[in-house]
Order: structure tokens, then sequence, then C-alpha cells
């Protein structure tokens, strides 16, 4: 059981950002969750890629030629830049909604302005 | 009512999502198809830009190789979508100045 | 504005992460990094740098419109990088294995490794490097700009 811990931890991590994002009213942490869905993602992505006793792809003074998967590695580099993104622009969604409402919660964020 | 259905329902994903990732070989394993962490099955593209990657693109760093020279729309894309949120950031705040006067 | 260790530390590390920053982004073909993960880390040090001074005291250092041009001929420069390989197809590597700026040939194997290789990929990475910094500066310069706008 202990030989697939990255995928525990991937369904642990992606779990609690699923609760962050059901249960939480707060639009933050919903941005929160959202992120954490991302991570639990993206080290899904990168332990897919892994090789038993594989080390990076790399051969600048490398100790061996058996690697891990290159491809994933720059797919998930690929998303996580595309994450940064969203949350920048899911933030600043919330900094708008904060002065609009006066408020971040979700519930209350639903009366049309003026 | 609806706190004990979400309540459900996340129960459910995230008890499949675990049945999977401690067993992970019960999907496939008749076909010999399954997931095994640290074996991956198909590597036949990864092999070629390992052992290929340096004669063709001269660096090192194969993820870097793969970044920019075999997969660079995809990066075009990404820095393109990077620009694009910057510039909606910029929309998006910049709104807020408007509102207040 | 916070204490003057933080700030006088501040502006020390400044410098050490822009090297450092600029480090990764050249050896991006090399080792670990490259023109992203090279950006973030100079887009750290503008954060750094805002914390601890204020706002409105780093008007004449880091300026807003600096960033914004900054992104804007990073990918520029990515995409004229791109095209400049038209002749055999789009981003097409025409300068690897050529013995010319960056060209000198790589053979399969562990090396030391050598800056002077691969191609236009060095060149894409300052590009991409310079753009990410540019970018994720200018968000933070935004929301900290903007910040007063809210209360």
């Amino acid at each position: 059981m202990l030989f697939n811990l990255p995928f525990i931890t991937v369904v642990i991590v992606i779990g609690l950002g699923l609760y962050a994002m059901l249960y939480k009213r707060n639009l933050i942490k919903i941005v929160i969750g959202l992120s954490l869905v991302e991570s639990g993602v993206n080290l899904f992505l990168v332990s897919l890629g892994y090789r038993n006793g594989g080390i990076a792809p790399i051969y600048t003074s490398a100790p061996s030629t058996h690697m891990v998967l290159p491809t994933p590695q720059a797919l998930t580099l690929t998303s996580i830049v595309i994450g940064v993104a969203t949350t920048a622009m899911l933030l600043s969604f919330c900094v708008v909604i904060y002065r609009n409402y006066g408020t971040l919660d979700a519930r209350k964020v639903r009366r049309l302005r003026e | 009512m609806r706190n004990a259905l979400l309540a459900i329902s996340l129960l459910i994903v995230f008890a499949s999502l675990l049945y999977v990732a401690i067993n992970p070989g019960d999907f496939g394993a008749a076909t010999g198809e399954h997931l095994v962490f640290g074996e991956p099955k198909y590597s036949d593209m990864d092999d070629y830009f390992i052992h290929n990657g340096q004669n063709q693109t001269g660096a090192n760093n194969i993820v870097t190789s793969i970044v920019f020279d075999y997969r660079g729309f995809d990066t075009l894309g990404e820095a393109s979508v990077l620009f694009t949120a910057v510039l909606g950031t910029g929309v998006a705040l910049r709104l807020l100045r408007r509102d207040r006067k | 504005m916070m204490s003057k260790i933080v700030r006088t530390q501040a502006s020390f590390l400044y410098t050490l992460i822009l090297i450092f920053g600029f480090y990764i982004v050249a050896h991006g073909h090399l080792t670990p990094g490259g023109g992203f993960q090279g950006g973030a880390v100079i887009a750290t040090g503008i954060a750094l740098i805002v914390v601890a001074y204020k706002f409105e005291n780093i008007k004449g250092w880091v300026k807003k419109s600096m960033l914004t041009t900054a992104e804007s001929i990073g990918l520029l420069a990515f995409i004229i990088t791109g095209i400049s390989g038209i002749g055999v197809s789009f981003f097409y590597n025409w300068l690897a294995n050529s013995g010319l700026l960056f060209g000198r040939v790589v053979h399969y194997g562990i090396n030391p490794g050598y800056i002077n290789t691969a191609g236009t990929l060095p060149i894409m990475n300052l590009a991409v490097g310079i753009e990410v910094l540019g970018g994720l500066g200018v968000i933070i310069m935004y929301f900290l700009h903007y910040a007063k706008e809210v209360k």
C-alpha cells in the first residue's frame, strides 16, 4: 500500500480542495480550494511519469541514463503557469466583488446592483 | 437536506478515488492495461525524446527541449494565456477606479 | 513600511534574488529551471521589495510601465524567435548544432554541460523569462496599486 503513496496523497489533496469548494462560503477560500485541486492534478501528472529508480531527465553530470518520463513534467509546467494566471484572474474578480457588494460571502452576492 | 446530500456525494467521490488510489491495479488488469506506480506502460515517445533530444536540439535538459522545441505551440499558447490573464486583471481592477468616480 | 532591519535586508536580498533568477533563466537548457521558473523567482524579488518598502515609496525603483513593457517585449521576442525558423517550420531550431551562436555540437551522453549549446532554446528561455517576470510583477503591482480603491 505504501508504494503508491503519491496517488493517495493526490486523492487527499483533491478531496480537501473539493471540500473547500463545496462547503466554504468565502470566495477567497473557494479560490484556495481550486488551487488545491490544481495542485493535486499536477502531482498526479508528475507521479504518472515516474519510473522506479529514475533520475530527472537532465544530462548535465547525471549519475545514470535511466530517466523518468519528461513529457508529463513539461505539460505540468504548462499547467502550473496557467494555474497561476487563472488564480490571479479569480482573485481580481474577488476584489471587484468585494468593492461592489461589500462582502465576500457567496450567499450574499446574489442581488442585482442598482 | 442540502448539506446531507453534499456530504454524501463528496464522501462517495472521495471514497471511490481513494479506493482506486490504493488498488490501482483493479481496472484493466485483465488486459494488462492497469496502472502501476513506477512502471509506466507506454513510454515510446518519452524514450525517443530521451535518446534523441540531445542530438536534435543540443539541450541537456530534456524538459526544456520539449517545452520550447518539440511542443513549442503549447508554450506559445501558455505565454498568450499569461499575457491575457495579466490584461484581464488590469481591466478588472481598473473598473474599481471608474466606479469610484 | 517595515522596520529598518527588514528594509536593509530586503534591499540586500533583492540583488541576490535577481542574480539567482537570471542564473536560472540563463542555464535553463543545462540545469533544472528555465524561463518560467526564473521569471517567477525574479517576480518574488519584486514582491519582497514591495512588501518591505511601501508601494508609494518604490515608484522610482520598480515602475509598472517598465514591467508591462518587459512583458510585451518578452512575448514579441518569443514569437519572433519562433518565426525565424519558418524556412523549415514554425519553431524550427535552426541554430542547434550549426556552429554559430549557441550552436556547439552535442552528442548523446552525459556531459558536464556547455553554455554555448541548444540553438534557439536559450533565446526563447530569456524571452519567456522576461515575459513571466513582467507578467507576475505587474500582477503584484496591480493588486497593490488598486488596493486603496477597495476600502
